[in-house]
Formats: C-alpha cells, sequence, structure tokens
C-alpha cells in the first residue's frame, strides 16, 4: 500500500532523513517510533506532500506522491494529524470536522454559490456523518463550541475525528496520545483499533510504548534520520540496536 | 417538542434565510418612508460600498490575504463602463458585463502572479497596482478626460425605465446588494466556503485537507475583483461622472478599514462596515474634517484589541466566553 525506498531529507546540509525504506501493508498499523528528533515527524511531513524529499521514492498504491501537492496527496486518500495540533480555533468543532470532508464537498466555486439543489443534499449527508464521527469520540454535546474553547484532550480528539471522518485509506497520525491522561489514551487506543478492524491503513507514530506495543502489528524504528530495526513489537523489543538507540539518550518506556 | 421549542428550531434553521428576507423587506419599505434624495444618495453610496467590500472580505477574512489596491479594480468597472458607453456607444448592460470580463481576466493574471507573494509583498504589489491605475487614469487624457473625469454617463435602464433618480437607482442598486450577499452566503456555507475558511486559519492544515491553496486563492481574488467592477460600473452610471480622486490609494485603505471594522470572514460585518465608514463623515463634521486620522486611528485599534476585526472579534470573544463558562459547569 504505502512503499518507501532510499526517502532522503537534508535541511540546508544537514541529513534529517537518510535511506529510509519500509513497507506499509493495507488494513494494518504500522507504528513507527524513535527517540526525539529521528526525523519521525519530518518523514510524515514527506509523504504528505508538506516538505519535498530530497531523495528517493514513496509510492502509495504503486502512484509515486514524490512532487505532489500536499492537496493532491490528500486528494488521493491520505489523511492526517499533526504533533502540533492544527486546529482551526475560530470555526466550531463541527465545522473543524466538516473540513476533514473539503474533498468530498465539491469544487467548483460557482456550483458553491448557486447552492443547488444537490450541494444541499451532500451538505446535509456531510454534516450527519460529521455529526457521527463527533459522536464516536465523545464530543457530541460540544458540536457548536469554536475549538478554541475546548480543552487539550478534547483538541487532539477533534483533530483526529477531522483526519477520520472522510473515510481515508491511509491515516498518518503523528502521537495522538501525547500530553493525555490514561483514560483519554485508551479511547483513542480503541478507536485505533476500530479504524484498523473497519480496513483503514495507519502509520502511528508514538512515544508511549504501551500503546504501540499492544496495537501495532509491524514497528518500524528510526534514529538519526535511519531506519535501524524493522519487525513485530516482539522481535523490536529485543532487538539490541533498539536499545542502544533509546539506552543512548532516554530508557524504551520513554 | 412544545411549540415554543419548534419555533426556536425553525429560527435557528432557517435563520440566513429569514435574516436575508427581512433585510429584503426593510430595504423596500425604506424607500417608501425616506424619500429625502439626499439621505438616499447616502444610502445608495453604503450599497455601492457593501458590494465591494464583500468580496474584499471574503479575500481578506476568508482567503487570508490583503489587498491595498481593490480600489483600482473599482475604478476599472467605472471607467470601463463610462468609455464603453459613451465613446463606445455600447449598451450599458453589455458593457456592465463585458468589463467585469475584463476585469476578471486581469485579475486572473495578476492574482497568478501576485499571490506567490504573500504578507507585506502582497500588500505592496496591489498598492503598486493601485497607483498604476491611479497614474494612467490621470494621465491618458485622451481617453479617460485626465484630471477633470469623464461625465455624461447615461443612467441604465430596463427598457423605457431609467435609473435616473436616488429613488430609482435604490432598488437596483440594493438588489444587486442582495444578490451579491445571497451568493456570498451561499459560498460561505458551502464546502468550498469551510476550505477558504480553513485557509484563513492554517495553510498547512488546510493543505493537508485537500484545499488546493493557490487555486482557492486566486479563485477569491478574481470573484472579489469582479464584484468590485461591477459596483464601479454601477457607481458610474448613478453618478455619470466618474474622476481619479475616488479612485486613490487612500480610497482602497477605506475599504479595507470597512472589512476591519465589519471583521474579516464576516459576510453580515460587511454591510455593518460599509454602512459605518460610509456614514461617519456624513453624520459628524469633525469625521469628514479629519477623516484620514480617524480612519488610521480606527484601524490601528481594532487590529491592535482585536485582530480579527471589530464585529467578527467581538462576536468570537462572547461565543468563546460562554463555551468556557458551560466548560466550567460540566467540569463542576
Ligand atoms: N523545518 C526544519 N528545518 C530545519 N531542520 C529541521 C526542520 N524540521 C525538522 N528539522 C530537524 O530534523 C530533525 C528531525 O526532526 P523531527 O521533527 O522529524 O523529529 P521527530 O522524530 O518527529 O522528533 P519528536 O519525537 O521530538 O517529535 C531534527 O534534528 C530537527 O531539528
Ligand atoms: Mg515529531
Amino acid at each position: 500500500m504505502l512503499r518507501l525506498e532510499g526517502v532522503g531529507k537534508r535541511f540546508g546540509g544537514l541529513p534529517a532523513l537518510d535511506d529510509v525504506a519500509f513497507t506499509a501493508p493495507p488494513g494494518e498499523l504500522t507504528a513507527l517510533i524513535g527517540p526525539n528528533g529521528a526525523g519521525k515527524s519530518t518523514l510524515i511531513n514527506c509523504i504528505t506532500g508538506v516538505l519535498p524529499a530530497s531523495a528517493g521514492s514513496i509510492r502509495f498504491d504503486g502512484r509515486e506522491l514524490c512532487g505532489l501537492p500536499p492537496h493532491a496527496v490528500a486528494r488521493l486518500g491520505i489523511a492526517r494529524t499533526f504533533q502540533n495540533l492544527r486546529l482551526f480555533p475560530r470555526l466550531s468543532v463541527l465545522d473543524n470536522v466538516l473540513t476533514g470532508l473539503t474533498a468530498e464537498a465539491g469544487r467548483s466555486m460557482l456550483m458553491a454559490m448557486l447552492r443547488l439543489p444537490y450541494l444541499r443534499h451532500r451538505e446535509r449527508q456531510l454534516r450527519l456523518r460529521a455529526l457521527e464521527a463527533l459522536d464516536r469520540f465523545g464530543l457530541a454535546g460540544k458540536a457548536d463550541w469554536p475549538a478554541a474553547a475546548l480543552a487539550y484532550g478534547d483538541r487532539k480528539r477533534v483533530e483526529l475525528a477531522r483526519a477520520c471522518v472522510g473515510r481515508p485509506r491511509l491515516i498518518l497520525l503523528d502521537e495522538p496520545v501525547a500530553g493525555l491522561n490514561e483514560a483519554e489514551t485508551a479511547l483513542i487506543g480503541q478507536e485505533l483499533r476500530r479504524l484498523r478492524a473497519a480496513g483503514h491503513t495507519l502509520l502511528l507514530v508514538e512515544h508511549d510504548m504501551e500503546l504501540v506495543m499492544s496495537i501495532a502489528d509491524q514497528v518500524v524504528v528510526l534514529d538519526s534520520g535511519r531506519c535501524i530495526a524493522r519487525g513485530t513489537p516482539d522481535e523490536v523489543r529485543k532487538n539490541p540496536l533498539v536499545l542502544e538507540a533509546y539506552l543512548g539518550r532516554t530508557s524504551v518506556t520513554a | 417538542m412544545t411549540r415554543r421549542e419548534r419555533l426556536c428550531y425553525f429560527l435557528a434553521l432557517h435563520r440566513t434565510g429569514l435574516t436575508v428576507a427581512a433585510l429584503s423587506l426593510a430595504l423596500l419599505v425604506y424607500p417608501l418612508v425616506e424619500r429625502n434624495p439626499y439621505t438616499l444618495g447616502v444610502t445608495n453610496l453604503i450599497a455601492l460600498h457593501v458590494i465591494v467590500v464583500l468580496g474584499l472580505n471574503l479575500f481578506i477574512g476568508y482567503a487570508g490575504q490583503i489587498s491595498l489596491g481593490h480600489a483600482a479594480f473599482f475604478a476599472l468597472g467605472a471607467y470601463g463602463t463610462a468609455v464603453a458607453t459613451v465613446t463606445g456607444q455600447l449598451p450599458a448592460w453589455v458593457a456592465m458585463a463585458g468589463v467585469a470580463a475584463l476585469v476578471a481576466l486581469l485579475a486572473l493574471v495578476l492574482g497568478l502572479a501576485a499571490l506567490r507573494l504573500s504578507g507585506h509583498y502582497l500588500a505592496m504589489a496591489t498598492l503598486g497596482f493601485n497607483i498604476v491605475v491611479h497614474t494612467v487614469l490621470l494621465q491618458w487624457d485622451a481617453v479617460t478626460g485626465g484630471p477633470s473625469g469623464f461625465s455624461g454617463i447615461p443612467p441604465l435602464a430596463v427598457g423605457a425605465f431609467a435609473f435616473d433618480s436616488e429613488w430609482r437607482f435604490h432598488f437596483l442598486v440594493w438588489g444587486f446588494v442582495l444578490l451579491a450577499l445571497l451568493l456570498c452566503l451561499n459560498l460561505v456555507r458551502s464546502g468550498v466556503g469551510r476550505g477558504l475558511a480553513a485557509l484563513a486559519g492554517d495553510e498547512t492544515a488546510a493543505a493537508a485537507l485537500g484545499v488546493d491553496i493557490r487555486r482557492a486563492k486566486v479563485q477569491v481574488f478574481v470573484l472579489s475583483a469582479v464584484l468590485a467592477s461591477l459596483a464601479g460600473s454601477l457607481f458610474a452610471h448613478c453618478y455619470g461622472y466618474v474622476s481619479p480622486d475616488s479612485f486613490d490609494i487612500f480610497a482602497s485603505a477605506d475599504l479595507v478599514i470597512m472589512v476591519v471594522v465589519g471583521g474579516m470572514g464576516s459576510i453580515w460585518g460587511s454591510l455593518f462596515g460599509a454602512a459605518l465608514i460610509t456614514v461617519l463623515p456624513e453624520w459628524l463634521e469633525i469625521f469628514a474634517t479629519y477623516k484620514d486620522f480617524v480612519h488610521g486611528g480606527v484601524l490601528v485599534l481594532v487590529l491592535m484589541f482585536l485582530p480579527q476585526g471589530l464585529v467578527t472579534g467581538l462576536v468570537d470573544l462572547v461565543r468563546v466566553r460562554l463555551a468556557l463558562r458551560r466548560r466550567g459547569d460540566v467540569a463542576a
């Protein structure tokens, strides 16, 4: 489904990614872990076209993503969340989630201005879907709040709801449970399992090892921009290279 | 549901349509009550400004860009109509549509070039465009009449019915306003409109959701230029006379101030902003004398304390406060 080969990225002269290669098989959850500054967010940015990769190829269903602008990548059915939340603070919670359906809402500005019956009908359906997504994340009661008024945990969930509502084929999650308490983390974990069961392919960047080890089908470890290990959670846990990479700085459970 | 709840639900569901209907009714009744041509002249001028400000507000508030050159599009509409109807002897409606199409084309070319820029650079580029247009209007005597202006533009007419008095023009120009208002309201309540709101909030996030940022910006720029051009044509027919003075960079700045007072991204706020800034110098002598000071002061104060603009800023403030209070209640 998602296949990376020799992906590299340099900032100025400094390599942030170097010869990264792995495959995220369809319907599975691939976890991407690594110490701070390993290049995990950079990799997600390269896949989604936010940053151009300096080398290598990124293929999604056989299609080359390198060189595509971010909106074209999104329209192929690839959704993402951001490590530093990027909600639209002035929009209501419901509208925030509805922006996740932009690709389905129609592109023509002229049609939008005329608001023809078919568009009204579609708008109603999208609204229902957005409300349904909010309901799943326990946010239905706050649909009309401005996003700026939400607590941190709620904001994280809104961003996740926004990424899933369009039923994307591939979802890239950059630390979805960072800063959340145990109960909130459990809820997100449950939601991730449900997404995988529904057939979505997921790429999860996360520091919460407990969550990663319990949920991932495959774990990829990055260190200083290089892919140092790959395998099932058990294999990776026992890999000496991984232990070293983590022990060099913090502990495995960091 | 009780009857009261049902009524509230109905009102909430159709609030936009109902507000537009109420506004239309008020505009229909107003000239029956108010027959003073001077007052009607002022409200007609408000209407002309509203048409421009609606488009400019989409560009500033939704596409998140800045333009200090929209008076130039207004000028092109006005002079285009003047030249086409008087010199070219074209039918007025044809001229109006043709000029708007040409302005759209120009805005497209300009937008493709200038919208690579952002922030200060875009402001400078649009400002420069306004200065160029203004200079051409002043210097190209043979076509534009130079500094003394261009007169003798006929009023618009439908068949034998000419919109040749303030009273008659009221219906025409406010009809245009209502049409533009409806189109804009439809746009912002659509998926495309949400994409634009996202774009104004955070370009990276908007792009990741599938919004083609460059295309959207250029489209809104063209739309706002067309609205300004149409308003310019109406302006020319309303006064029968145009001169370069009405379209200098201060006119552009006034338009931006109207947007800022109305609030970024607020369609209804555009009505309020255009009305307030148009009426102030008429109401109070002191505003007329120190117009540029007052406008500059308003701009600075609003942007310092409410960066989203006056009306939108206040509304946002109240909404967040209310939600925070409810959040407190839930937690308690
Ligand atoms: N826009 C940029 N310009 C220059 N250097 C950058 C840029 N973005 C990231 N880097 C550098 O690239 C390296 C990888 O950063 P990245 O954010 O991808 O790490 P990460 O694995 O996501 O870390 P964390 O776990 O802290 O989120 C870091 O050394 C960082 O300083
Ligand atoms: Mg990161």
